[in-house]
C-alpha cells in the first residue's frame, strides 16, 4: 500500500469534471479530501490518496493526462519557536492533533497529521504559526 | 512555626530548602504535610498567561519648547495622557488607530522592552507654560525617565473553563471556542499558580516582593475584581475566579521572554505576563496549602454562548482532568486546551527558585494583608439622576 498527499489545481473549464469518481472507480484509491476550494479562477483540491503503489502512480498519471496540475503537498506549517510561548491556544482548534504537547508541555508539530486547515494560524495569539512555502 | 526572619536568615546563609510548587506536591504525597512543614522553607510558584488588565506608566521627559501632551500615540496606539504634561499610561488592550487588531498596547509594551524605537506623537492646546502644540519623535525604553508596569489585575486565583454549546464558532478572550462543545479552554497553571498556593492570602499581600516579567516586582494592592468570598472547596481553594493582585515592576529590567503582546482573534489585544511568587512555609497550614495538587483544585465550566452575565455552568473539573486532555459533559468527551503556558510557568518557578537559593532573593511579609471580606459587585443599569454637569 502507498499513500500520497497531493495538491490538485484545476483550470476553470475543468471544474465540472467528476475527477475523484474516476480515481476511486478506475484506480481503486481511497481518497481523503483534506481541503477543497473553488474560486472564479481555479479549483484547488488537497487529497490524500492511498492504495496499491502502482494504482496511486497510475491515478496520478491519469490526472496529468486530464491536464490537472498535480503537485505533492510539500508545504506544512512553520512554527517559529522564538515567538511561540507554548501556550496551547492552537491545540484548541487543531482538528487532527497535528499540534499537540509533548510530556513536558512543549508544543510539537506533526506534519504528517496536518491538513493545512490553518485554524491554528488564526488562533495563535503571538503569530508564531504560518504556512511554509 | 518559622518566622520570615528565620527563613530569610537561611536564604542569606545559603541553607534554605526551596522547592517549586510542583515539586512540593510530589514531596507532600510521598512524605506528608508534616514533613513538608518541617523541611521546606520556601515554595516558588509561576504563571504565564494573557492578562488584559495590564499596562505601563511612562514619563517621556520635556521637549524644547515643552508641551503639555493632551493626546498621545505610541506607534499609532492611543495612550492615556490625562495626567501631568509628559506622563502617560499605555493600556495593554488599546488598539492601533492605523492597523486595528494587528497591533496594540500590549505590542507597544513588548516593543519597548525589546529595545525597539517607538514613534511618539502628541498634540496639545498650548499653554503659557507649555507653548508647543504638537510633537512627533522617536523614543526607546532607555530614553524614558520612568517606565513601570502597573497592572491593575494579574495572577487571577483560578479561572473559568470555557465551552460553547451553540452551533457557531465563538471568538473570545478564552480563545476560539468550537461549536457544539467542540473544545474546552482553561487558563491557569493549576497547582503551580501563585494564589492557589496561598488560598487565604496569609503570605501574599500588599508589599510582597515577586518575580514579574523577568525582574523583581511588588504586589501593590488588591487587584480589580478581587473576589475573596468566591465559593471554595473544603481545602480552601476557590472553585471559580477569586482573588486578584495589582502588580508593579520596573519595565526597564524586564524581558520579552516574560512579557509578550498577544492577539485573540476577533477579541483583541492582551499581554502575556510572567509572574512568580515565593511562598514561605511558616507552619503546617502553609505546608498543607502548597501540597494541594491538581486533582484537588477545581474550575467551573461555563457556557460562553450565553450572552448574559450569568452563564449556565456544566459542573466542576479538576486541573488533573483538564491537563489530561478531555473532560466529559453530558456524556460527551470534550478535548481541553490551555491558554496559559505551563512550560513557561515552570520556567518562572524554576528561575525564582534559583533567585531565592543563589541570588539571595529574600521574602517579605505583607505590609498589609489583602481584604478577605468583600464580594464582586455587578454594574447595575439605572436611569441617570441628572448629577452630571
Amino acid at each position: 500500500m502507498a499513500e500520497q498527499r497531493v495538491v490538485l489545481t484545476f483550470h476553470r473549464w475543468q471544474l465540472d469534471k467528476p475527477v475523484t469518481y474516476h480515481l476511486v472507480k478506475d484506480y481503486d484509491l481511497v481518497l481523503n479530501i483534506l481541503q477543497a476550494k473553488v474560486t472564479t479562477e481555479e479549483g484547488k483540491l488537497v487529497l490524500g490518496l492511498s492504495g496499491l503503489e502502482q494504482n496511486v502512480e497510475k491515478g496520478i498519471e491519469w490526472l496529468k493526462e486530464q491536464q490537472v496540475i498535480v503537485e505533492p503537498l510539500a508545504t506544512g506549517l512553520s512554527v517559529n519557536k522564538d515567538s511561540c510561548v507554548d501556550c496551547g491556544a492552537c491545540t484548541a482548534v487543531c482538528p487532527t492533533g497535528a499540534l499537540s504537547f509533548s510530556d513536558d508541555w512543549t508544543l510539537g508539530y506533526d506534519e504528517e497529521k496536518c491538513i493545512l486547515c490553518l485554524a491554528c494560524e488564526t488562533a495563535c495569539p503571538v503569530r508564531a504559526i504560518e504556512e511554509k512555502f | 512555626m518559622k518566622s520570615y526572619e528565620e527563613i530569610n536568615e537561611k536564604i542569606r546563609s545559603g541553607k534554605a530548602v526551596v522547592l517549586t510548587a510542583e515539586e512540593v506536591v510530589a514531596l507532600g504525597r510521598e512524605k506528608g504535610v508534616k514533613h513538608v512543614a518541617e523541611t521546606v522553607d520556601v515554595v516558588t510558584t509561576g504563571t504565564f498567561g494573557p492578562m488584559c488588565s495590564s499596562g505601563a506608566f511612562l514619563n517621556f521627559g520635556h521637549s524644547d519648547p515643552p508641551i503639555k501632551m493632551q493626546k498621545v500615540w505610541l506607534n499609532d496606539v492611543p495612550v492615556f495622557a490625562g495626567l501631568a504634561a509628559v506622563d502617560a499610561y499605555v493600556g495593554a488592550t488599546e488598539l492601533s488607530e492605523n492597523v486595528g487588531f494587528d497591533y496594540g498596547g500590549g505590542h507597544v509594551i513588548e516593543d519597548l522592552i525589546a529595545g525597539k524605537p517607538v514613534v511618539l506623537r502628541a498634540i496639545s492646546y498650548g499653554t503659557d507654560c507649555y507653548p508647543r502644540r504638537e510633537i512627533e519623535t522617536e523614543i526607546t525604553l532607555a530614553d524614558l525617565n520612568q517606565a513601570y508596569l502597573f497592572n491593575p489585575r494579574n495572577a487571577y486565583q483560578n479561572y473559568n473553563i470555557a465551552v460553547n454549546s451553540c452551533a457557531r464558532t465563538l471568538n473570545t478572550y478564552m480563545g476560539i471556542l468550537l461549536p457544539n462543545m467542540g473544545n474546552a479552554t482553561y487558563s491557569t497553571s493549576g497547582e503551580l499558580s501563585p494564589l492557589l498556593n496561598d488560598p487565604h492570602y496569609r503570605t501574599i499581600g500588599i508589599g510582597t516582593r515577586i518575580f514579574m516579567g523577568g525582574t523583581e516586582g511588588y504586589v501593590a494592592w488588591e487587584g480589580t475584581q478581587h473576589n475573596p468570598m468566591q465559593a471554595r472547596g473544603d481545602n480552601g481553594e476557590p472553585l471559580a475566579p477569586s482573588g486578584t493582585l495589582a502588580l508593579i515592576g520596573d519595565m526597564k529590567k524586564m524581558s520579552t521572554r516574560y512579557i509578550r503582546g498577544s492577539y485573540y482573534y476577533k477579541y483583541g489585544i492582551s499581554l502575556f505576563v510572567g509572574v512568580g511568587i515565593p511562598i514561605p512555609i511558616l507552619d503546617e497550614e502553609m505546608a498543607r496549602c502548597v501540597c494541594i495538587g491538581n486533582e484537588d483544585i477545581y474550575a467551573t465550566a461555563l457556557d460562553y454562548s450565553v450572552e448574559n452575565r450569568a452563564k449556565p455552568n456544566f459542573g466542576r473539573f479538576s486541573y488533573k482532568e483538564l491537563r489530561g486532555g478531555s473532560i466529559t459533559i453530558n456524556g460527551k468527551s470534550i478535548p481541553t486546551a490551555p491558554l496559559s503556558s505551563l512550560k513557561r510557568a515552570r520556567e518562572i518557578a524554576d528561575l525564582l527558585k534559583t533567585w531565592v537559593k543563589d541570588e539571595k532573593f529574600t521574602l517579605t511579609a505583607p505590609v498589609k494583608p489583602l481584604p478577605t471580606d468583600h464580594g464582586f459587585k455587578p454594574l447595575n443599569i439605572v436611569p441617570p439622576t441628572g448629577a452630571m454637569v
